[in-house]
């Protein structure tokens, strides 16, 4: 009778201690869980938990084995992937080489499709066996294997995607660690622990929580009085109260983005601005800028300022490459060597966020000494978009995302007539060296080239300014441990537990 | 009655069928490509483009938009959302219940407040409660519903414990959870209606006393009691119960910051997201619905009138 007494209270005990739940606040709701049709980088946060790919990255950005095992190359065109053994989707069919290779031809088929350009090289798919699949480029990519690392990487059950069709974003069903249980728009995401994952013994979670707070001061006070016990990019101003507090630690993991400043050259209305005409009045411009200053200012000093779309983490970010110091009156000395007369009237779209705002005003004092007078335009994001795709600017603050691969942060928006070239901007011989890396496999000649291009197009042509790598700034409760950042800054839960 | 009841639900289908065209022409003048919007750091695909353009019809002449949208909203289709592939309707009749049960608590807040302070203020004017409740009714009306509701979750989260932050928790789930996560942003909500039904409530109670039968009934010797009671506040509520009634409309539509703040997952809540997100169908959706809930509140308040007054049975 005792020793049942005993044993109920121990199993209580197990009960409690196993009752993992976490919670964790994002900034925004995601879109729909469909990796084909899904487009947010919080979606992404979300995956992490639901769809396992075929590759991960690392902290160091290197590409590592998730689905896959391994891959290799039988010719510069042809890649052989093989599978992990014994993985099942959350419904509990197999998943192999015909699933892959169903997956990436929804990717590339489906109606509607974001993953159709990112992986358009493929040319043919095949299954060798149950466990292998080898696939055929059009040309030669370095680049492909990082697409492989994100949504377009994601295997779906092939039962589920044919039952579901178009709404299968709905009730996802992958090879991830936790399978769905429910969403209630802008208020919940619920995953439960997969039992039979093929790392279970990794996942110490029983159920995740994701629920979108968009404001920042609101999703801090949910972690100061231990309603979720993490939080995702959280604001600069936050990290102060944060660290005051015992039972919050913070973490500031470096983007793969950038923040920069896109100067249209020759697109629609906006494309014969003042910038527009001569590198040195862009240059002079440029020197004008102190993006320390501003970081220091706005920031806290939190961010990384920058002159390249590659951050320090990244392999290829190009070394004796910083940016330059202030210097006014070298910027005056270039103005008149361009035999402009000040002032030279530039207009500047800022996206309507408090901390935008305040960086556009603090530029605008500082490029009114070199002989500009840079008009702010605040705009919502959804008209900013809009006008920059219409050139219906001359200037634009703005920012990437970043991908793991360098291409993935250059060529869209450096190559003449790239889908994200808004600023019209064209050299051939950027064009050539954009080209050329991506089909270059040494990766010592990759660098060399990216290392070139940044040379052009940024130290000469000032195509572009870019102004800092920002910081995903974490929050999360001392409870949690085993958090491991990584710079995409997605939360990838393995590993981590409640104390 | 009923010929009054007739005409008055014939003059509503008129204004849907205007209301409707405003709020899809108005939407248009929204400035962002949906397309573009929804296809977000994807945008670099003009395939991708051309073919949400096909699936939303966003190729198609606008007559042609408007009417296949009405034509499908006269069955009871309102459509899907474009961002998560909901339907327009299952969203709406998710989100709606959580309005309401806010509105409806900053409402019963809102006149608990708001009239027995307007009653006080009215019967003690010129003296030290009437300033007072005056005094606090202009802050009521004047605090900003962010920074009142920051402030709170700082003190009654934060500091001290009491209440969850944000979120929401159903009735049906649990219903001392639910009360504890939806008091902070009724209370905000309600402070500035209950100021203006304060304000109202003395105009009103003001008038009434000084009219003759009040008179008369002090004449009579009726003890004041009554005469605030029964006599004045009777009529003195017309006005009010009118008001009241658009206030709570009101309410529905103020809870759009309140929401935002607290992170309630209500129809101001949807309606934002699906403004910046460009999801005109659930834009639509909800504008026509909520156009509606007013039009059924002006309804029942023109009712709430017969109740009130006997005079107007007989109109």
């Amino acid at each position: 009778m005792i020793r049942a007494f005993w044993l109920i209270l121990a199993l209580l005990a197990a009960g409690t201690a196993s009752a993992q739940n976490l919670r964790i606040g994002l900034r925004e709701d995601p879109d729909i869980l469909d990796p084909t049709l899904s487009r947010t980088y919080v979606g992404r946060i979300v995956y992490m938990s639901l769809c396992d790919k075929l590759f991960d990255i690392n902290e160091r950005l290197e590409v590592v084995p998730q689905l896959a095992t391994g891959f290799t190359w039988e010719d510069p065109r042809t890649l052989r992937i093989a599978l992990r053994d014994g993985v099942t989707f959350h419904d509990g069919e197999r998943m192999d080489a015909a699933a892959v290779v169903y997956s990436l031809n929804r990717h590339m088929t489906m109606q509607g499709s974001f993953r159709r350009s990112e992986i358009s090289e493929i040319e043919a798919l095949e299954v060798v066996d149950p466990l292998t699949v080898r696939i055929r480029l059009k040309n030669p990519s370095a680049a492909f294997i990082a697409q492989l690392t994100d949504r377009a990487g994601m295997i779906v059950s092939p039962r589920a995607a044919e039952a579901l069709g178009r709404n299968f974003g709905t009730r996802p069903v992958c090879a991830g660690p936790f399978r769905f249980v429910e969403r209630v728009a802008q208020e919940r995401i619920v995953v439960e622990r997969f039992e039979q994952y093929w790392d279970r013994a990794n996942i110490h979670f029983q159920r995740v929580t994701y629920l979108p707070i968009p404001d920042n001061n609101v999703r801090l006070a949910n972690l100061q009085s231990n309603a979720i016990e993490f939080g995702e990019r959280m604001e600069p101003d936050d990290v102060r109260t944060a660290q005051r507090s015992r039972n919050l630690r913070v973490v500031p993991v470096e983007e793969i983005g950038y923040q920069g400043i896109t100067i249209n050259l020759g697109r629609g209305p906006g494309g014969s601005n003042g910038l527009a005409r001569d590198a040195r009045i862009r240059r002079a411009f440029e020197l004008a800028i102190d993006r320390a200053a501003v970081n220091q200012v706005v920031y806290e000093g939190m961010y990384t300022p920058t002159r390249q779309p590659l951050p320090p983490a990244n392999p290829f970010h190009a070394r004796d490459f910083a940016p330059p110091g202030r210097d006014v009156a070298a910027a005056r000395a270039l103005l008149r060597e361009a035999g402009v007369t000040a002032p030279i009237t530039v207009e500047m779209i800022v996206p309507n966020n408090p901390d935008l705002r305040q960086v556009g005003e603090v530029i605008q004092a500082m490029v009114r000494e070199a002989g500009f007078e840079l008009r702010l335009r605040a705009m919502e994001y959804a008209s900013a978009l809009q006008a920059a795709s219409r050139g219906e600017y001359e200037t634009f603050l703005t920012g990437w995302s970043g991908r793991t691969d360098p291409d993935g942060n250059m060529f869209t928006f450096m190559r003449t007539g790239a889908g994200q070239n808004d600023g019209n901007y064209s050299n051939p011989e950027v064009d050539r060296r954009l080209d050329a890396a991506r089909t270059e496999m040494d990766v010592e000649r990759r660098i060399q080239l990216y290392a070139e291009i940044m040379r052009i197009a940024v130290a000469e042509d000032v195509s572009r300014v870019y102004l800092w790598h920002r910081k995903n700034i974490m929050i999360h409760s001392t409870r949690l441990t085993g958090y491991s950042p990584v710079p995409d800054g997605l939360v990838r839960l393995r590993g981590m537990r409640l104390q | 009655m009923l010929r009054w009841l007739a005409r008055r639900f014939a003059q509503i289908i008129p204004t849907l069928i205007v209301l409707s065209v405003m709020i899809f022409g108005l939407q248009q003048l929204m400035p962002g490509d949906p397309a573009m919007i929804l296809a977000g750091e994807e945008r670099g695909d003009p395939v991708v483009l051309a073919q949400i353009r096909a699936e939303l019809r966003l190729d198609r002449s606008l007559p042609e938009q408007y009417l296949h949208w009405i034509g499908n909203v006269l069955v009871g289709d309102f459509g899907f959302s474009w961002r998560i592939r909901e339907p327009v309707a299952n969203l709406i009749l998710q989100k709606l219940p959580v309005t309401f049960q806010l509105s409806a608590m900053a409402f019963i807040i809102a006149v608990l407040i708001g009239v027995p302070a307007g009653i006080l203020s009215a019967t003690r004017r010129d003296r030290p409660a009437d300033w007072i409740a005056n005094g606090i009714a202009l802050f009521g009306i004047s605090m900003p519903n962010f920074w009142l509701g920051i402030m709170m979750i700082l003190l009654f989260s934060v500091e001290l414990g009491w209440l969850p932050p944000s979120g929401y928790v159903p009735l049906t789930e649990d219903f001392w959870q639910s009360i504890a996560t939806t008091i902070m942003p009724a209370f905000v909500l309600g402070t500035g209606v209950a100021s203006v039904l304060m304000r109202h409530t003395r105009a009103a109670m003001l008038g009434a006393l000084a009219q003759d039968y009040v008179r008369t009934a002090r004449a009579k010797g009726v003890v004041e009691r009554v005469v605030v009671w029964k006599h004045a506040l009777r009529n003195a509520l017309i006005p009010v119960v009118t008001l009241g009634t658009i206030e709570f409309g009101r309410l529905l539509a103020g809870a759009v910051l309140t929401e935002q703040i607290f992170t309630i997952p209500g129809f101001g809540k949807l309606i934002v997201d699906a403004v910046f997100n460009r999801d005109y169908p659930v834009v639509q959706g909800v504008v026509l619905a909520t156009a509606l809930i007013f039009v059924t509140l002006s309804l029942i308040a023109d009712l709430l009138y017969m109740a009130v007054n006997p005079r107007m049975r007989q109109a």
